[in-house]
């Protein structure tokens, strides 16, 4: 038996070509001089509707005390949370006996940015940016380090809240 | 002699030139409108506002690689893209585009060749268009390829039958097959679109499935068929492609304005008709003529952007079961009409020939536009409800 389609008897009004053809010409040149949505990305990096979210979680910040030293204590909590082992930490210690990181680098090719190193991280040292334009022209220079990762400016994620899950 | 040799020579650069820069500007204003119409940009980077995107585009096509499929018809293969490419810019030779143009050895006509058969000319090369796709298809050795030159040559020959037949209305009126006969005698009477007004539509359909444009673009139709008859080319080859595309876009706009909407003359005014040439009427005429042009290329872009493409069956009921038999029916009552009014009542053809033809054209249109309104053309493949027998 062959295979019946069920043509379902439409009115005139929502079959007919012509209207159809006339109505979307009408939308077409309408739309010519609707207003853009395009954002020119180099020149506008946000627009009225559109702007990155301070939750973004991007390459990493580390803050610098007053003497414009990592704030680091080299605790060792974010290599060890960093579900991508992509930080590399050796810790040392000054004449005072405070620990502070003798290399600290971060493989920004390995990262998730997952942001687990600023949550756990007890002295607000390392953040991760809200930040997104990263080229380089070699993939040595996606490991950061230290000084690096200090001179970085952009602002630094919030995270997500638990206690205000909606960033009201 | 040699002024008119002279002149020839000079009136082909110009023209070949504005075609070319036509067709490079053509490219980068479908780019704009399309993406306005969809609440884009389009490019806007390379020069003011992007307009030397072509030639940024034509850099690229020159510099990409040249590929040869391996099993392709070499020559054909090479051949395919100038046979598309030079009936398309050959065809804009015997458009007149503006008021003869006065010099100190005489007046120029500004058409590059005044061929006493202009419009046979346009037919005979209009047809050789299709070698071009046709042979890209079967030399590129690729099924999609194939596939392609096939539904092309198929509906350029079905759609020229329907262009050539509401083109013959315009000889009808005019009584004469040369373009600038053609535009002398729109300026003396009114434009043929008014007398012709079924004519001009069938024309302009049939401008639309010659042209390969949307909703008729079934040749390289990208959803089934990859890219149609240009699948295998790249580089320049691909680009001359696009450069027939459009060329024959500008010629099949400047043949509708030509044919059915005065050519150069301007509308509402009897002074760029009469009286002897100056440089400012022909400056005027030629602005209008491009005007026009414009006008209907802004239609081809405006239609390919808000219509979906046509299925094969229905491209083909269309041109042979719709277009063909109405153009006959429609041709067969103009030329009564003419006749009647002509010999019957003694007329000439003057402005109220032309009204009453009009309202002769107004007896077919309007029971048309019910018919198509009433979806009895243009509609799906209908499977039969069951019982109903097959």
């Amino acid at each position: 038996m062959a295979i019946t389609v069920k043509v379902m008897t439409r009115p005139t009004r929502e079959t007919s070509y012509l209207r159809a053809t006339l109505q979307g010409m009408s939308l077409t040149f309408r739309h010519l001089f609707r207003p853009k949505v395009t954002m020119q990305y180099p020149e506008e990096k946000s627009t009225r509707d559109w702007a990155i979210s301070s939750r973004w979680r991007g390459t990493h910040r580390m803050l610098t005390d007053e003497q414009g030293r990592a704030k680091c204590v080299a605790c060792g909590l974010c290599p060890q949370i960093c579900p991508a082992n992509c930080i590399k930490l050796v810790p040392g210690e000054d004449e005072h006996g405070d620990r502070y990181p003798l290399i600290y680098e971060i493989d920004e090719f390995r990262c998730v940015f997952c942001g687990y190193c600023q949550e756990v991280c007890p002295e607000e040292a390392i953040h991760v940016g809200v930040h997104y334009e990263n080229s380089e022209y070699s993939r040595d220079r996606f490991v950061y380090d230290l000084e690096r990762l200090c001179a970085q400016t952009h602002p630094v994620s919030t995270l997500w809240d638990p206690s205000d899950p909606k960033g009201e | 002699m040699t002024f008119f040799l002279i002149a020839s020579a000079l009136k082909v650069v110009v023209v070949f030139t504005a075609v070319m820069v036509g067709v490079a500007l053509l490219t980068w204003f479908e780019r704009r409108v399309c993406a306005w119409m969809q609440d884009r940009l389009g490019p806007n980077r390379v020069g003011p506002q992007g307009l030397l995107q072509p030639a940024a585009d034509g850099l690229k096509n020159l510099l990409k690689e040249e590929t040869l499929p391996p099993h392709a018809d070499r020559w054909l293969f090479l051949l395919a893209p100038i046979m598309s490419f030079v009936p398309a810019l050959l065809t804009i030779v015997v458009i007149p585009f503006g008021a003869p143009l006065p010099t100190p050895w005489g007046d120029v006509s500004l058409v590059v060749a005044d061929l006493p058969v202009g419009f046979l000319y346009i037919l005979a090369f209009g047809s050789l268009g299709v070698y071009g796709i046709v042979l890209a298809g079967w030399a590129s050795n690729n099924k999609y390829a194939l596939l392609g030159g096939l539904r092309a040559s198929a509906q350029m020959i079905s759609y020229e039958v329907a262009l050539g037949m509401s083109a013959v209305a315009v000889l009808l009126v005019t009584g004469n097959v040369t373009l600038s006969d053609v535009v002398a005698r729109q300026q003396a009477a009114a434009w043929n679109v008014f007398p012709l007004l079924l004519a001009s539509f069938i024309f302009i359909v049939s401008a639309f499935a010659e042209t390969n444009r949307l909703p008729f673009d079934l040749p390289e139709a990208e959803a089934e068929l990859i890219a149609g008859y240009h699948t295998e080319y790249s580089a320049m080859k691909f680009s001359m492609f696009y450069i027939a595309e459009y060329s024959n876009m500008v010629t099949a706009s400047a043949l509708a304005a030509t044919l059915f909407f005065g050519g150069w003359d301007i509308p509402f005014l009897t002074w760029d008709n009469a009286g002897p040439a100056s440089v400012w009427k022909t400056l005027a005429t030629v602005v209008a003529f491009t005007v026009k042009v414009f006008s209907f290329l802004f239609l081809f872009i405006w239609v390919r952007w808000t219509l979906p493409r046509f299925r094969y069956d229905q491209l083909m009921a269309l041109g042979w079961k719709v277009l063909l038999p109405l153009a006959l029916v429609y041709l067969t009552a103009l030329a009564s009409a003419i006749w009647f009014f002509r010999t019957q009542l003694g007329w000439v053809y003057d402005t109220r020939f032309a009204l009453a033809l009009f309202a002769v054209n107004l007896l077919f249109v309007v029971p048309l536009l019910l018919i198509v309104d009433r979806g009895r053309i243009i509609r799906g493949a209908v499977v039969p409800a069951r019982g109903e027998g097959a």
